[in-house]
């Protein structure tokens, strides 16, 4: 494999706590070297990294690839291709597919489909309950021993509805160390609801999704964790209430780590006076000083990283009335960017912390192997190169996505991955998604 | 703007008209007057009172509105309807119509549609103060208070005292309205 | 006036413009005039997509009384049942190339969406919890009919606002119009933020009667009852239906109105609703005249709208 020399970058690796300009030499999908002015051998191939910043690449916990069941929406393909573009190099893929992931068999086939992509590498999540009914445990044991060596349980896009099962998902889940992330929702306080309950939703005649939903059910997940001493993962915040709770839950020492979507630091619900069911997604989006409440979390580690909840509808689905349309967004494409746009370069968030949450952040609440850094002699070379001052125009339809639910279709945004490495192959390259020797793109 | 005419000269168009009215009903019975939005409704008003000092009868008279049978609205865009008033039924009646300046006849074609939605008078006649010409319809006035042919776009006003505070016919050249 | 989506998008010129246009048509509405040629070769799609015979029977009349053509689509629930996406059912309306459409929908902003993606004008015949501006203007039309000038007045509306696209409109035309609105409901059938809306809410029916000139009651849809917005159709009645004593408390020109169909026994009586008949039933031809106004300033060209007739030149 030949040898590249990323020459120049400011390189920002969070693990190590790096934050300065140097050459990072990756030979055999390893990094061999990390310094000022690396001497260049014969056959390396040196990249120019002037004015660009050099990270560890991207680990999304939240991610909806579709496959097996909704391939018409995304696939393994086209959500990997996505991921790279996104600077990604892990992708934990949601369980709810069809047939969902509840056995060692699809987590297996979804994990070696990742393999053989080879964009990224691609973890599957299992879900919490057996066909995500709610009822019964789904064999954490069996997924965990598979070969996806499955140690993250979630039925997102539905809640567990019982406290009896959350609670004995929890308690069973410390046989294997394994984190259970709940969709927190109070589906009896969601009954038809279709965005952020408030003046907002009043005035459009939507029934509202209102916080306390939220804001009860992270309350109760939080109680049951501490009480099985298990490890929880909440999932796309969307609340001041809620990053309160989570606060004083790590005050406490309860064993939670927390996300929160780009969407979400972004985008409050005035916009769903447009009626375009690209804006609906679960939790809708909220208000302003929720917003600010977010970033702030984020900033100071109450929320530990940034996860995408990549959720791609087939166009036909979103072309119907609000009602009716799905909820879901676009997200691995525009998440770095949108996090460098509003909190970055307004000043809201240092740009090494903000490489954490996209890096060290989501590696800390599952295992994703040798993903979130460090970039150091002996890692595996998984690196993200960005120019941080590019400017761009979001187009749903040039996305990667087979889907173009973006909501940040016509937005100029600043800040895009340029190059992507996993395990020191180009899967980006000038912004180009290069597809691996085995499967053609 | 030039005056043409002033409110004396109008009061004594609208005197012969009143006589020629009468004339060509022998007499004032069976007659309706009907203004057409807007100037010809006070115009009306003043023909039927003056028919009524003549002949000493009661001459019923009202307003039509002829926005909604107008063929322009595509290209004109919709504008506000005045009022129809019709105090009697139309039918066998002789319906006169009235109003100020008589120009490509478009605005009595639609008039013609107005009366025949009302009923079927016995017949209809059109009096017009002013009479300038440039028909885009094969339309003519049976009385006219002043012929004046002027170029075509050129702009007449008639001035009613009711509407615009003094009676009066002014001129003003095309642009300038 | 491209479209007649929401009151929010209307002036106060343009409200009265509307009530004005419909004075003058009520006639043709009464039938004590013929229909008019106003609108012929318009062809208007009524696109129900909600059961509604009466709102469709009003538009459908409008229409026909300016003789335009209407084509009538009804579809009961979501397009996407039939396979087909809702985007795909406006294309075709496109593509059979009627001049307006007039949309009823379950879904709140289905009319916005169809505006996006047609480019003739779109009447909202109601749409979810949203939006019904014709039953709005019609209302105002009648109140304004008893009581002239709004300015000044006071209406109550009494009932499930949260579930209801007749409150939200009502509420919009009747500030537009200078009127001061009072909410009486149960909390639970209160909009989230309604203090947000400009209007005085009150606890106390009673409290609140005498001094109205309108007290305007809103249907309560028995499905709310099994929702446990409130526990039964009896207490409802009580504190907030209007009865005989409740009639007697307020003034004696004040109107009592309701956007129909009513549930006697629960928001009001029977004895009430027959003693108010008289303008519920102008309400329905108030409703003809009102909407073949709205279909007139939408249809009737492309022009600037002009605010009289005196710019234009007598022919």
């Amino acid at each position: 494999m030949s040898e590249v020399l990323l020459r120049g970058g400011r390189v920002l690796d969070p693990a190590s706590g790096v934050d300065g300009v140097r050459d990072v030499h990756v030979a055999d999908g390893q990094i061999v070297a990390v310094g000022q002015d690396l001497p260049v051998g014969g056959d390396v191939e040196v990249v120019d990294c002037d004015g660009l910043w050099v990270a560890p690449g991207f680990v999304d916990v939240h991610t909806h690839l579709r496959e097996p069941g909704f391939e018409d929406a995304e696939d393994i393909t086209t959500g990997s291709m996505a991921g790279a573009a996104g600077g990604y190099t892990a992708l934990c893929a949601m369980a709810n597919t069809d047939p969902v992931c509840d056995s060692a068999a699809v987590a297996e086939m979804v994990w070696r489909r990742g393999r053989e992509v080879a964009l990224v590498d691609v973890f599957p999540v299992g879900s919490i309950t057996k066909d995500m009914a709610g009822e019964e445990l789904t064999e954490f044991g069996e997924l965990n021993r598979s070969a996806a060596q499955v140690d993250f349980f979630s039925d997102d896009g539905k809640p567990v509805a019982s406290s009896l099962v959350m609670r004995r998902a929890l308690q069973y889940a410390r046989a294997f160390d394994a984190v259970i992330c709940n969709h927190s929702e109070d589906p009896d306080l969601t009954v038809d609801a279709q965005m952020n309950e408030g003046a907002v939703s009043s005035v459009l005649g939507l029934p509202g999704w209102p916080r306390e939903a939220e804001e009860v059910m992270i309350a109760r997940d939080l109680i049951l964790a501490e009480g099985a001493g298990a490890r929880l993962h909440v999932p796309h915040v969307t609340t001041k209430g809620g990053v309160e709770l989570l606060r004083l839950a790590k005050s406490r020492g309860i064993r939670v780590t927390a996300e929160v979507t780009p969407h979400h630091l972004s985008i409050t619900d005035d916009a769903v006076a447009s009626y375009d069911p690209v804006l609906k997604v679960n939790p809708p989006v909220r208000l302003q000083e929720d917003v600010d409440a977010l970033r702030a979390a984020l900033a100071d580690g109450t929320i530990d990283c940034v996860g995408t909840d990549h959720a791609p509808h087939p166009p036909e689905l979103k072309d119907q009335e609000w009602e009716h349309a799905p909820c879901g967004m676009l997200g691995l494409e525009t998440a770095i960017a949108v996090v460098l746009t509003d909190l970055v370069h307004p000043g809201l968030l240092d740009p090494l912390t903000a490489i954490a949450r996209f890096t060290t952040g989501p590696a800390s609440v599952r295992d994703v192997g040798a993903h979130g850094g460090p970039i150091a002699p002996g890692e595996a070379a998984n690196l993200t190169v960005l120019d941080p001052a590019r400017t761009w125009t979001v187009d749903g339809a040039a996305l990667h996505s087979r889907a173009r639910n973006s909501p940040f279709h016509g937005r100029e945004l600043t800040g895009r991955p340029v190059h992507t490495l996993l395990r020191g192959r180009f899967t980006l390259r000038d912004g180009q998604v290069r597809a691996s020797e085995e499967v053609p793109a | 703007m030039s005056r043409l005419f002033d409110a004396d000269d109008v009061a004594r168009m609208l005197r012969r008209l009143a006589h020629e009215v009468i004339e060509a009903n022998h007499g004032a019975q069976n007659l309706v007057v009907l203004g057409i939005q807007t100037r010809g409704v006070p115009l009306a008003e003043r023909l039927a009172a003056l028919i009524e000092d003549i002949e000493g009868v009661p001459v019923p008279h009202g307003a039509l509105d002829t926005t909604l049978f107008r063929d322009d609205l595509d290209v004109k865009g919709p504008r506000s309807i005045g009022e129809t008033r019709v105090p009697v039924d139309v039918d066998g009646r002789t319906v006169v119509l009235v109003d100020d300046v008589l120009y490509t006849g478009r605005t009595i074609r639609a008039a013609l549609d107005a009366v025949s939605e009302l009923g079927r008078p016995a017949r209809i006649r059109l009096v017009v103060l002013v009479d300038r010409g440039h028909r885009e319809l094969p339309i003519r006035a049976d009385h006219v208070g002043k012929n004046l042919p002027t170029a075509y776009g050129d702009h007449i006003k008639v001035l009613v005292a009711e509407v615009d505070g003094e009676d009066g016919v002014v001129a003003e050249p095309e642009g300038a309205a | 006036m491209r479209h007649l989506i929401s009151m929010e998008d209307l002036t106060r010129d343009e409200v009265v413009r509307i009530l004005d246009v419909a004075e003058q048509l009520l006639p043709i509405a009464l039938r004590e005039r013929r229909s008019v040629p106003t609108l012929r070769g318009k062809a208007v799609c009524n696109l129900f997509l909600e059961d509604s015979t009466r709102t469709r029977l009003s538009f459908d009349l409008a229409a026909k009384r300016m003789s335009a053509e209407v084509l009538n689509f009804s579809a009961k629930g979501s397009s996407v049942s039939k396979g087909e996406s809702f985007k795909d059912t406006a294309l075709t309306l496109n593509a059979m190339g009627v001049d307006c459409v007039v949309v009823r929908s379950h879904s709140a902003g289905a009319p916005v969406q169809l505006a996006s993606y047609l480019d003739v004008p779109i009447l909202n015949a109601g749409d979810g919890w949203h939006q019904h501006p014709t039953q709005a203007l019609l209302d105002v039309f009648t109140m304004r009919r008893h009581l002239g000038d709004l300015e000044g007045r006071t209406v109550v509306i009494v009932g499930d606002i949260l579930h209801s696209r007749v409150a939200r409109s009502e509420v919009q035309a009747l500030k537009l119009l200078g009127a001061e609105v009072v909410l009486v409901a149960p909390p639970t059938l209160l909009p989230p933020a309604v203090e947000g809306w400009g209007v005085r809410i009150a606890s106390d029916l009673d409290a609140v009667l005498p001094e109205v000139d309108v007290v305007y009651l809103l249907r309560v849809q028995r499905e709310r009852m099994r929702g446990a917005f409130f526990p039964s159709s009896r207490e409802y009645a009580r504190i907030w239906g209007m009865d005989e004593r409740r009639l007697g408390l307020v003034k004696p020109d004040a109107l009592v109105m309701h956007p129909g169909p009513m549930n006697r026994g629960v928001e009001i009586t029977a004895d009430v609703a027959d003693a108010h008949q008289q303008v519920i039933t102008e309400q329905v031809t108030n409703g003809i005249a009102v909407r073949m106004a709205c279909l007139y300033l939408l249809l009737a060209g492309e022009g600037p709208a002009l605010a009289g007739d005196d710019t234009e030149e007598a022919a």
